[in-house]
């Protein structure tokens, strides 16, 4: 069921088809800070974990293996950007433990042999319901992050199409919808991964918020971005001027753009918000929506960039449980707008992955029935979740 | 003034009976009136003659005592039905000398169809000695004595076997004393029947009777009979005893096996249906598998979210310890999303049974996996809100 159309088949040729990086899965894997050597040692605890906490080096040895990201980075590159179940399970073990796996492996071996002469190439990730594509989607955020590149983490766009309390009329366009909650909460987050580029890029015009506030020309970003979190009202439009100045400049060459957004599948669907007149607001009236749309075009304006996205079925509205192919679940437009694109599918645990992460759960205790160490309860357990990892997950979990 | 007759009717009507559980007999021909009072009048004066079925002046008087049936009656009876068998016979076109019970059911079911739910009430034509109630017939002669000793007991049959079991139960003692005396004994060779059999319930033993027994009639008749078969007694006593045993049919040997069969690669699989409440599945269990169960197409964790269901679908393979071994396909309709897991889980239960040993089936049998469901939907009844649940009570 791929689509790759010519163009993206060239882009293909060029790239390495070398090793393979696995991103770890959806399901809170353990949290593994053994400081083990990766060598292919038989002991368990070497099948489940691994020492390399550099995504940049891990290759095919480590599929399968558990590796450990240091608390630092997770508050720096992941404010926001894990899903609830396995913040938990951090919260539980105490650390935080990815599993490195095929899909990951194949999108950051692409990310390291990229030409970023050619515009932004896109990748989309997709899958089934639980098989691990935003834990995949975070372990490239964090090898990006780890090479020093600006991360633009969209966490669940679906966040955005539903459940919104108090929309505004856009100060910029009166047509628009601004959503100044989600706009201020997701500015602070973005602060606070990337510190250190808000002071060095510039920008590049005069922004007016209203008669006593206004950004002159060549002040840093970091301006921008406090503005909009003090003022709750222009919090979109910020958003709005951070996205179009990195758009700008990221051909420049001073940094390496990262856009990650997860669920984008909610930038062309439907939304749950009305109106106060009860009807049916379309996502480009959400200004939020629209800018991110343009962020993931695919332009050639656009250079220096990556953007990899993830459909979901979890958050999507109005879809049927069982869709997982971009087509159903992007829709005419959205598969138009995003085509072409490189189609990642992750699917289920393959057996060695499923020992690996039974074997880090009986390492952390977590397992606390007597059969689980046996044979028969890992047979039981293969077949009850079908080595699908975000049922396992919520077999294993507390009830 | 004489009640109106309520159960004249034709004569050759009088053959057919709504129900076995008349206790009235209608057959007498044809009912005047006006003999009714004859009959009444005259009763106490032919009381010692044998007298035919109680005269009722009254329409719903309930009998003060049970029916009693002529045995001259009862033979009428049975002459009366082997010619309405013949005529039925005759009328349905087929060979009136094998013209068995099961014809004669077709035979009625054909001619009156009936719509009823109630199958005992539903036109049918059955031997005598299956409708009248088996019931000792007169027990007195002309001159009002009695004809058995024990009859003023109340329980004559019940006592007299009694008596003879006790009887026989002494000559065989005393057989053996007199064996053990002489020192002529003989090994007590136990031939139990390698079917395991059991004595009577009380109910047969009613039923063989013709009496009614209290529970402690019984226990004193088995121990009895218990001490009895104790003794070494010779070949009459074993028949005597053998009167009251009943096998006991083994569960098991009922259980059909399904046959393998093999695809066009070699591989083995076997094909079963299963039923729960109203769902329908039909189940294919390939030999050599890796696991992969598919429904409808489609994934088994995709079709049941829910753990609960697939817990049951795993329960078969988990018993007997095949977890990883088998690929199954399967199609299921109806029913819910627990009745369609419960039909898959008996299909797949029958279909293992063609891979495993007899004994393993005996276990499934026993874990009740083999036994479809009975439970169905109850019917909501009328006056109540649900099947059971009624109507909030006002007080007023």
């Amino acid at each position: 069921m791929l689509l790759l159309t010519a163009g993206v088949f060239s882009l293909l040729h060029k790239l390495d088809r070398g090793r393979f990086l696995h991103t770890g899965t959806q399901t809170p894997q353990t949290i593994a800070a053994h400081l083990d050597n990766p060598a292919p040692v038989e002991s368990p605890r070497a099948i489940s974990r691994t020492s390399e906490s550099d995504p940049a080096k891990h290759g095919e040895q480590q599929e399968g293996q558990h590796y450990n990201i240091p608390h630092q980075d997770l508050k720096t590159v992941f404010p926001h950007g894990l899903p609830p179940r396995f913040v938990m399970q951090v919260k539980t073990f105490n650390e935080a433990c990815l599993m490195v796996r095929k899909p990951a492996l194949e999108l950051l071996h692409y990310l390291k042999n990229t030409n970023f002469a050619h515009p932004a190439v896109r990748y989309i990730l997709y899958g089934e319901k639980g098989t691990g594509k935003t834990l995949s989607l975070c372990h490239v955020v964090h090898f990006c992050a780890k090479q020093d590149w600006l991360i633009l983490h969209v966490p669940d766009a679906h966040r955005w199409v539903k459940n919104c309390r108090d929309l505004l009329q856009s100060t910029y366009n009166k047509q628009r919808l601004d959503q100044p909650l989600e706009a201020s909460t997701w500015l602070k987050n973005f602060r606070t991964s990337n510190e250190r580029f808000l002071s060095q890029i510039k920008v590049q015009e005069k922004y007016v918020w209203n008669k006593r506030e206004s950004t002159e020309k060549g002040s840093p970003l970091g301006d921008v971005v406090e503005q909009g979190i003090t003022r709750v009202r222009n919090a979109t439009d910020a958003v709005g001027i951070v996205l179009k100045e990195l758009r700008r400049q990221s051909s420049c060459g001073i940094f390496h753009l990262l856009v990650a957004v997860d669920g984008v599948n909610a930038l062309w669907g439907r939304t749950t918000l009305k109106r106060e007149d009860k009807s049916p607001i379309a996502p480009e009236e959400l200004a939020f929506i629209y800018n991110l749309r343009k962020m993931v075009k695919n332009d050639w304006i656009l250079f220096n960039t990556h953007i990899c996205t993830k459909l979901g079925q979890t958050g999507s509205l109005f879809k049927p449980r069982t869709a997982y192919m971009p087509q159903e679940l992007l829709g005419e437009e959205g598969f138009n707008a995003l085509d072409p694109f490189i189609p990642i599918l992750v699917s289920n645990y393959n057996p060695k992955e499923f020992q690996s992460c039974i074997q880090y759960y009986l390492e952390n205790n977590w397992l606390q029935h007597e059969k689980a160490h046996t044979e028969g309860g890992m047979k039981e357990l293969l077949f009850l979740s079908n080595a699908n990892p975000g049922q396992l997950e919520r077999l294993c979990a507390y009830l | 003034m004489a009640a109106p007759c309520v159960f004249c009717g034709p004569a050759i009507a009088s053959r057919f009976f709504l129900g076995g559980r008349v206790t009235l007999a209608q057959g007498q021909g044809i009912w005047k009136p006006a003999a009714a009072e004859l009959q009444a009048g005259t009763r106490s004066q032919i009381l010692r003659l044998k007298h035919l079925t109680v005269v009722k002046t009254k329409k719903n008087v309930a009998a003060s005592r049970p029916e009693k049936y002529t045995v001259d009656f009862i033979k009428k009876q049975i002459e009366e039905f082997n010619i309405g068998k013949r005529h039925l016979a005759n009328m349905m076109g087929e060979d009136p000398e094998t013209f068995t019970q099961e014809d004669i059911d077709r035979a009625i079911v054909y001619l009156f169809p009936s719509g009823l739910f109630e199958k005992q009430a539903r036109p049918s034509m059955k031997h005598p000695d299956y409708i009248f109630p088996k019931q000792s017939a007169i027990q007195w002669g002309e001159d009002g004595r009695p004809f058995h000793f024990l009859f003023y007991t109340g329980k004559q049959s019940y006592y007299s076997l009694m008596h003879e079991a006790y009887g026989k139960f002494l000559d065989a003692e005393k057989r053996q004393n007199q064996l053990q005396a002489k020192d002529l004994q003989m090994e007590k060779t136990k031939t139990k029947d390698p079917i395991v059999s059991r004595w009577l319930i009380k109910e047969e033993l009613e039923g063989m009777l013709a009496e009614k027994l209290s529970d402690r009639d019984y226990t004193r008749f088995i121990q009895l009979v218990e001490r009895f078969s104790t003794l070494q007694c010779g070949a009459a006593e074993e028949e005597f005893l053998r009167r009251f045993r009943r096998s006991v049919t083994i569960q098991s040997k009922k259980q059909l096996t399904e046959r393998l069969q093999y695809d066009e690669q070699g591989r083995a699989f076997s094909t079963s249906e299963g039923k729960r409440k109203s769902a329908k599945a039909e189940v294919v269990v390939y030999e050599h598998g890796n696991g992969k169960i598919k429904v409808n197409g489609v994934d088994h964790l995709l079709y049941f979210p829910v753990t609960q269901d697939r817990e049951q679908l795993m329960f078969p393979f988990h018993f007997l310890d095949r977890l990883g071994k088998h690929d199954v396909n399967c199609t299921v309709s109806g029913g819910g999303r627990s009745a369609q897991a419960g039909a898959i889980r008996l299909a797949t239960a029958r279909a293992l049974c063609s891979f495993v040993t007899e004994d393993e089936v005996e276990w499934m049998r026993q874990a009740g996996l083999l036994t479809t469901d009975p439970r169905v939907r109850e019917r909501k009844k009328p006056g109540q809100e649900g099947a059971r649940r009624k109507f909030t009570w006002k007080k007023r």
